[in-house]
């Protein structure tokens, strides 16, 4: 667990909610090196903990090694050759997911706008989306047993739409309180139809 | 069915309403209801029961028709055999009787426990004996009100009102009520959702509520379902009229010229070749996949004869359907994506179709046969630009000439549309030219597919967010897809290949223009903040019928509350404060109505201006 707080960018208008956010969070958020790709002028991006790395190693972690051993049960103990094929499969795309997980986690931000939550997330394939406060159904916290041993939590931002999908992982248990709350009062001062 | 109820003593709404049944008491359906919702399967029941003991029936009762069956032959097991053999007709006779009289009963205890009522502030249905169930839908965010008539229930006058809900298995239906009532109904349910008051719409809801007895009440609903019976098909209701006619024969061979007459077709010469070659059994392969498409054909044709649409003051009135007919009101506000489409067949023709998104409240399960989501089945650019200009009447007029000319017909010489820059052509190697966007005050317009041709309008305000995807190959080529997310519907709001930069600025852009939007936008009680604007419309829509309660008039100068009334000026003002606040922000609307706003209580429409006050309270 590596939970030493990251040197952190200063802010120009430290407020309470933006030291919450950044409470343990990654420090420098990573992008494509191309020019070409997408970026915002303004704004300042919160990041995710890197608690969250750590959760997905081990339940991906743990999945592959399942995967693993049932390949080779399968194999050597119980000579069927064709479960080569999908052992070996999944296993290339597990331990593919695990190798690009820990940048992948860097490149997940949310910017707090006066009037909307951008979110973004990928490297390779990069995804931004621009939410109005007022667009908000409701926001839902889960966490999983492992994301509770951990401390963390993932906030999901549902609207109308169903292809709007802004689900921000990996927040600390207060953080996403904290902004859970900071949305929804925002939300209700910015009510607007369907 | 006016028979008034001492349930609770629910919020009555305020001043005369047009159709007795939405006084804000608890009143109930037609008493027809239970035969058409019950009744229709103890019929199919007993029919399966009658063919299945045909031959026993008749040998049983006319034994001269079945000389040659001897009672012997039967095996023992049966409880006919049982029946005929022990000598028990009296008593099968009284347990048949029982089961009926039971069912009977049932029937009239669920009619008589499904009451509905319609108050100022919402649709409330209760139903249910032993498990009582109770729905209400607030009516601010009804998506529309549908009437289904289906082919028996139309035979009996009758009809199934269906208010829409916002979200998964959220409709109110009202099921059954005779035609008049259902449509009186609609109309003030609709009056209500607007934020507009009930007014006395004349002698035609009229009906005296005092006290009764109930068994009067009971015998004068009864008798008026027998007339409405008698009276067999709709009584005529004032239909307002459609902007679009569609000829029989352009609906029949839109359908035959499409794609699935062409895969049947390649189908056909498959199967030929197969047969030719002796394997004939590919034959009968074929012969379900001809009845689905004969099926499918007709099905389709039936839905979009009779096909008409038109504005009324409180949405556009979308009717269709053959059979099972279905009219359908959508408020102004609740179209959340149009695409104007062309398949590549119906170009000979210069054909086009319009279909929408928009919530339609059913639960996964529902089927979707009835749901409205076309709401031009073929039409001319002509008819595609009526229609248009229906479901966003907030466009203004210069707008619509671009959207037509060069939306719709694709790239012209000066294109106002962002396309794709040419070194990303490679992307969209046919479309490049005519794939792009457009960003206007109120829609964001998406222009792409050259065989298919598309053009999708979402209107800012319905918008709930926007997206921006960039995948390697874009990244190389400096560019972006951008999204529009919207509920969910067959039109799919996105545009790949846009140069990145300007992507990046329509992303800032959609992001200010749909928070204002969605601001400055009052379509969820849309008669309120814009009373004013209404009333300009309808009388220049020409006045029908439904038009008459917005006109003032003396009755309607009681409406207001006493607080209300009292101050009426200032009142007036913070209600129409949105007003200027949306003509502003979109320079196409037509500036004139901007400034009177203000000054509207000097009008003569005073009694309508003081309506916003209580929606003051709900969001200040």
């Amino acid at each position: 667990m590596t939970n030493s707080p990251e040197a952190k960018t200063p802010d120009s208008k430290p407020t309470t909610i933006d030291e919450t956010l950044d409470h343990g969070t990654f420090g420098r958020l990573i992008e494509p090196r191309s020019e070409n790709r997408l970026v915002l002028e303004s704004g300042t991006w919160h990041q995710i903990s890197p608690k969250y790395v750590w959760v997905q190693l081990i339940s991906t972690g743990s999945f592959l090694l399942i995967v693993i051993a049932a390949t080779l049960v399968l194999t050597l103990l119980m000579h069927q050759v064709w479960a080569w094929i999908p052992g070996g499969i999944l296993t290339v795309i597990l331990a593919w997911t695990l190798a690009i997980m820990p940048r992948q986690a860097r490149a997940i931000g949310y910017q707090l706008r006066d009037d909307d939550l951008v979110f973004r997330r990928g490297i390779l394939w990069q995804r931004f989306v621009a939410v109005p406060y007022g667009r908000m159904q409701l926001v839902d916290i889960t966490h999983g047993p492992l994301d509770r041993g951990f401390g963390i939590a993932q906030l999901k931002f549902v609207t109308a739409a169903a292809t709007t999908g802004v689900t921000i992982p990996g927040l600390e248990q207060a953080t996403a309180e904290t902004l859970r709350d900071h949305l929804i009062q925002v939300a209700e001062s910015r009510r607007t139809g369907l | 069915m006016t028979e008034p109820q001492a349930f609770t003593g629910g919020p009555v709404v305020a001043g005369p309403v047009r159709s007795p049944l939405s006084d804000g008491d608890w009143h109930r359906l037609h008493p027809l209801t239970p035969l058409l919702r019950g009744g229709i399967f103890l019929l199919v029941v007993i029919g399966v029961i009658v063919a299945n003991l045909r031959d026993r029936l008749v040998f049983l009762f006319l034994p001269w028709f079945a000389p040659d069956v001897e009672i012997e032959d039967w095996d023992t097991g049966d409880p006919i055999d049982w029946i005929v053999a022990n000598n028990l007709y009296f008593l099968a006779g009284v347990v048949v009787l029982v089961v009926l009289i039971l069912l009977v009963v049932l029937f009239y205890l669920s009619w008589r426990f499904h009451t509905f009522r319609i108050t100022e502030d919402d649709v409330e249905v209760r139903s249910g004996v032993l498990f009582r169930t109770q729905r209400r839908a607030p009516l601010d965010r009804v998506q529309g009100v549908n009437l289904v008539r289906p082919m028996i229930a139309r035979l009996l006058g009758m009809a199934k009102l269906e208010v829409v809900g916002a979200g998964t298995d959220a409709n109110v239906k009202l099921e059954y009520l005779s035609t008049a009532n259902a449509e009186a109904v609609r109309a003030d349910i609709l009056r209500l959702a607007s934020g507009r008051r009930l007014t006395d719409a004349g002698p035609g809801g009229a009906g005296p509520t005092g006290p009764r007895s109930r068994a009067h009440a009971l015998s004068e609903t009864v008798s008026r379902g027998i007339t409405g019976l008698i009276e067999g098909d709709e009584a005529p209701v004032a239909e307002p009229e459609s902007v679009v006619s569609i000829p029989v024969g352009r609906i029949i061979l839109s359908q035959v010229v499409s794609m699935s007459t062409v895969a049947f077709i390649i189908a056909l010469i498959a199967v030929a070749v197969a047969a030719s070659f002796g394997i004939a059994w590919v034959l009968f392969a074929y012969v379900p996949a001809l009845i689905g498409l004969g099926a499918l054909w007709v099905r389709t044709i039936f839905r979009s004869l009779r096909y008409s649409i038109a504005p009324t003051p409180d949405g556009v009135r979308i009717t269709f359907g053959l059979l099972t007919t279905i009219t359908e009101i959508v408020p102004p506000g609740r179209v959340h994506a149009v695409e104007v489409e062309q398949p590549i067949l119906w170009r000979p023709f210069g054909w086009w179709k319009i279909r929408i998104n928009r919530l339609s409240g059913r639960s996964a399960s529902e089927g979707s046969t009835d749901q409205f989501t076309t709401a031009l089945p073929v039409g001319t650019a002509l008819d595609v630009e009526r229609v248009l200009r229906l479901l966003q009447p907030t466009v203004g007029e210069d707008e619509w000439a671009l959207i037509v000319r060069e939306g719709i017909s694709g790239p012209t010489e000066e294109d106002s549309f962002t396309t794709t820059p040419k070194r990303a052509w490679i992307i969209r190697p046919l479309s490049w030219r005519r794939n792009g966007f457009r960003l206007t005050d109120d829609l964001l317009l998406l222009r792409r597919g050259l065989i298919w041709r598309k053009l999708a309008l979402v209107p800012l305000a319905r918008m709930q967010s926007f997206g921006l995807n960039q995948g390697p190959v874009d990244r190389a080529l400096r560019v972006a897809s951008v999204r529009a997310h919207v509920v969910s519907g067959p039109v799919y709001a996105s545009v790949a290949a846009v140069d990145r930069d300007r992507a990046l600025e329509l992303f800032d852009d959609v992001a200010r223009a749909a928070v204002h939007a969605a601001v400055v936008d009052r379509t969820h009680r849309w008669a309120e903040a814009a009373a004013a604007e209404a009333d300009a419309g309808a009388v220049a829509a020409g006045g029908s019928a439904t038009d008459a309660p917005l006109q003032p008039s003396p009755q309607s100068e009681v409406v207001p509350p006493a607080g209300g009334a009292a101050s009426p000026v200032p009142d007036a003002a913070s209600g129409a404060q949105p007003v200027p606040d949306a003509a502003s922000a979109s320079g196409a609307r037509p500036a004139p109505e901007a400034p009177p706003a203000p000054q509207a209580p000097a009008a003569p429409d005073t009694p309508d201006i003081p309506a916003p006050p209580p929606a003051d309270g709900e969001r200040p």
